[in-house]
């Protein structure tokens, strides 16, 4: 049945897309900086911050602005500095300006949350981003993203700009996880380094705590903690919200709520790649991947989303082609 | 006492002594109107007795709780991104006018002169442009020169002979009012081409209803609310005649327009898509915009974008903000626009000197809204009178806008006015002189004082088939002392505006 017959502009569409994908991603930089502080220390005990860089595939840009990953260079790259597209600051900001251009549809709830949020990090010093100071920071940014989620649950209207908004949030959460799952076991795991040992589990630990799965993960495994076991938990779990398996899953739910309850034609060549993807997942188990390679795998998860992407803006908003518009 | 300074002739200063107005003391015994016209007292042996129920309410504030409100109205603006003031972000591109929170109250029987004065101007402005655009009968019986229409560099060439839905080119129009110091409501200027400050209207009046609930009780405010629907219907009624349920948009230069916060209220309380020129095309003669399900089609568009920007193909070739063949769409009749194109000749200041003799040659009516009185100087005895009075008058070049080259005279230099002299002698006709007007004042809070700040209206009159007038209007105020320029950018704020039930 046709749920909804009533067009939505194209270029609302592609704001919707980015609206739920850059108010994920805020959340997601925050949970890393703020877990990477009390969870990533090596085995001198000194924390390794560009890390953090290699998992956002910055180090060029962030190599041209500073001279060292320290502590102070690495948060503020990664917070407070305008010129990177990718710190928080941006991101909320980008935000922002998508939701100022959907601000004929959206609730003015959201709407005041979303420019308070905005200009409350306007505010934002370094003084604010002292390592003593830091991880309450990183709560407020993650709780300010949670009261987003929550008023857009609560007032948005769900039409076809909700599908598209919940879509592009599923991408960059899955995004996301494929880069932890990637920096993880591939950058930080050094050759000669013990599977097991304590700092490696410290760091698995950090790992799940960045995408709050911590004690979910417990819940399925009461005792141990082995890398395949959390790789496969970030993987394929299909209740955990940040699974690779969920987080798919839900993308070819609103791509079918568009296409059947809205009777759109377009989207084929995302349903199409989506499908090969869950495909390729469904054919590994934690073992395979391994035996694959799971930064091959994360590789290849992250090609696929980003195809998901072009072909979801072009198919539905028509974007141009030659780029993702990231 | 800290509340009072007396020397300063009606100033009162908040404080936090809640305590001193205990004594009976009411909040507005030491606002002084300075012998102006009041909106809120009214004038010499003329009371506002329309307004006593509201200056009594006032009165039994103290000045702190109206601080503390307006402070907190001024937050919420700010939270909403309409405003700012409290922090300076580089980027912020939202901006309003600030809002004052005491109102300005209008009686019915002021109103009914607004009103009626306001739909005869409109009539009149939309007959005189089907005339300019078709037989140009006013310019030939010699009511209005000729060039002041076809030298006009708003005058469209291409809306010649061009039909517009019902003969309603001015769909949305914004009379500018001012009262002088007798109280007598005078027309300013016409604002025909696409006016702005409509949302702060009814966006003022939702702030004062959730912050001055006590002060609106129990009295007939009529209401704003349903302008968004009035301009639908408005705007609909341009759409092709053969389409039933016309699908209509506002076309918006963007969110950098510094109008943009009106664009999304006004798409929002009419309950259509804002689009920028980027998503509209133009394909065999109808207009399109691009959605998530391909082309749909537009029958009618409240465009916020002027003409020169409207279609590349006709106007400014450079412009971006347009729809390319969007006006070859417009003459063939397959969408309509409000306002039409071409309106802009109806709203120049040298026009507007002929609005008098323009809406006794279409109606065979006296006006109902007085213009300034305006003396033109291409006539001999305009021109006479402006060099005798020069000193008295305020000289205003016709073909200017933004108040450009305008001379007051008594507040000239002698080298000002020796200087507007000799351009009147060598150039008279570009040129018009009105008397200076002792505009009307309103109590306004001014760093937590109560003074009167001068005033004026803009009230808005939508016009499909019919003509309907928004019972309020935008009051402008002039925060800055003594300044009668109401302006944003010269430090103007706003007022809500309450038209009293009959």
């Amino acid at each position: 049945m046709t749920i909804g017959t009533k067009f939505l502009l194209a270029r609302y569409a592609d704001c919707s897309f980015w609206l739920g994908r850059y108010m994920e991603r805020a959340e997601s930089l925050a949970r890393i900086l703020d877990v990477n502080l009390h969870f990533s220390r090596d085995s001198r005990g000194s924390q390794n911050w560009r890390s953090i860089v290699q998992l956002n595939a910055d180090e060029e840009r962030f190599d041209e602005a500073y001279d060292v990953a320290s502590y102070a260079n690495v948060v503020h790259f990664y917070v407070l500095d305008r010129d990177n597209p990718s710190s928080i600051i941006s991101t909320i900001r980008a935000a922002k300006e998508n939701a100022r251009a959907l601000r004929p549809t959206i609730s003015t709830e959201m709407w005041s949350h979303l420019n308070v949020f905005n200009n409350t990090m306007a505010t934002l010093t370094s003084d604010d981003l002292k390592q003593s100071e830091l991880s309450r920071v990183c709560a407020n940014i993650k709780l300010e993203c949670q009261t987003h989620a929550g008023i857009t649950e609560g007032t948005f209207f769900r039409d076809q700009s909700w599908y598209f908004y919940l879509i592009g949030r599923e991408i960059e959460r899955a995004d996301q996880t494929t880069r932890l799952l990637d920096i993880k076991y591939h950058l930080l795991l050094p050759p000669d380094q013990r599977v097991g040992s304590p700092v490696d589990v410290s760091q698995w630990n950090a790992l799940l705590r960045s995408v709050a799965g911590y004690h979910a993960f417990r819940r399925e495994h009461p005792r141990g903690m082995s890398p395949k076991q959390v790789a496969a938990f970030l993987l394929f779990n299909m209740s955990f919200p940040r699974s690779i398996a969920l987080c798919l899953s839900q993308i070819d739910q609103h791509l079918h709520r568009l296409r059947s309850g809205f009777g759109l034609r377009a989207g084929i060549s995302a349903m199409e790649l989506l499908d090969e993807t869950r495909a390729a997942l469904a054919g590994h188990t934690s073992d395979t991947v391994v035996q694959y390679g799971l930064h091959e795998f994360s590789d290849y998860l992250q090609r696929q989303l980003m195809a998901i992407t072009i072909a979801v803006r072009q198919e539905f908003c028509g974007a141009p082609t030659e780029s993702d518009g990231d | 006492m800290s509340g009072r300074a007396p020397a300063d002739g009606g100033r009162f200063r908040a404080g936090d002594n809640g305590e001193n107005m205990s004594d009976g003391t009411d909040l507005l015994t030491a606002y002084d109107r300075q012998g102006h016209w009041c909106e809120m007292l009214g004038g010499d042996g003329a009371p506002a007795e329309h307004a006593a129920m509201v200056r009594n309410r006032l009165g039994r504030l103290t000045l702190s709780d109206l601080v503390r409100r307006a402070e907190i109205a001024e937050r919420e603006l700010y939270n909403l991104g309409i405003t700012f003031t409290v922090y300076s972000e580089r980027d912020v591109i939202d901006r309003i006018l600030p809002f004052d929170v005491i109102p300005r109250i209008i009686s019915p029987g002021d109103w009914d002169i607004i009103e009626r004065g306001s739909k005869q101007r409109v009539a009149a402005l939309n007959l005189f442009l089907h005339d300019v655009y078709h037989e140009g009968r006013i310019i030939k019986e010699g009511v209005v020169p000729a060039e002041l229409i076809y030298g006009n560099a708003y005058y469209r060439e291409q809306m010649r002979g061009v039909a517009v839905p019902h003969g309603s080119y001015v769909n949305v129009c914004g009379v500018d009012l001012v009262r002088d110091h007798l109280g007598r409501f005078k027309v300013l200027e016409d604002n025909a081409r696409t006016p702005s400050g409509v949302s702060y209207v009814v966006e003022n009046r939702h702030m004062m209803q959730r912050t001055f609930p006590d002060l609106m009780d129990e009295i007939g405010i009529r209401p704003v609310s349903d302008y968004g629907q009035k301009l639908l219907e408005a705007v609909a009624e341009l759409a092709p005649s053969e389409v039933t349920d016309p699908q209509v948009v506002l076309l918006s230069p963007g969110v950098y327009n510094s109008a943009y916060f009106e664009h999304v209220f006004l798409a929002r309380e009419m309950g259509v898509p804002l689009v920028e020129g980027s998503d509209l095309f133009v394909e065999n003669d109808r207009v399109w915009m691009r959605t998530t399900a391909g082309k749909a089609p537009v029958h009618a568009i409240y465009r916020r974008i002027d003409d020169a920007f409207l279609d590349p193909e006709v106007f400014n070739p450079e412009s971006l903000l347009g729809v390319p063949g969007i006006f070859g769409a417009y003459i063939k009749g397959n969408v309509g626009l409000a306002n039409a194109v071409g309106t802009g000749c109806a709203d120049d200041k040298a026009v507007y000197a002929y609005m008098p003799r323009i809406i006794r040659f279409y109606l065979d009516e006296e006006p109902i809204l007085d213009n300034v009185e305006t003396h033109i100087c291409r006539e001999r005895d305009g021109l006479a009178y402006t060099l005798a009075n020069i000193e008295n008058l305020v000289i205003k070049p016709v073909g200017e806008s933004g108040g450009y080259g305008i001379v007051i005279g008594p507040r000239a230099t002698r080298e000002e006015i020796d200087d507007v002299r000799a351009k009147l002698t060598a150039n008279p006709s570009n040129f018009i002189s009105q008397p200076m007007i002792d505009l009307s004042v309103c109590p306004t809070l001014i760093d937590g004082m109560i003074e009167p700040r001068h005033v004026d209206l803009r009230p808005f009159v939508v016009t499909g088939q019919s003509s309907w007038v928004l019972p309020g209007g935008l009051t402008r105020v002039a925060l800055r002392r003594g300044s009668l320029v109401v302006n944003s950018s010269q430090g103007g704020g706003s007022k809500d505006t309450w038209v009293l039930e009959p």
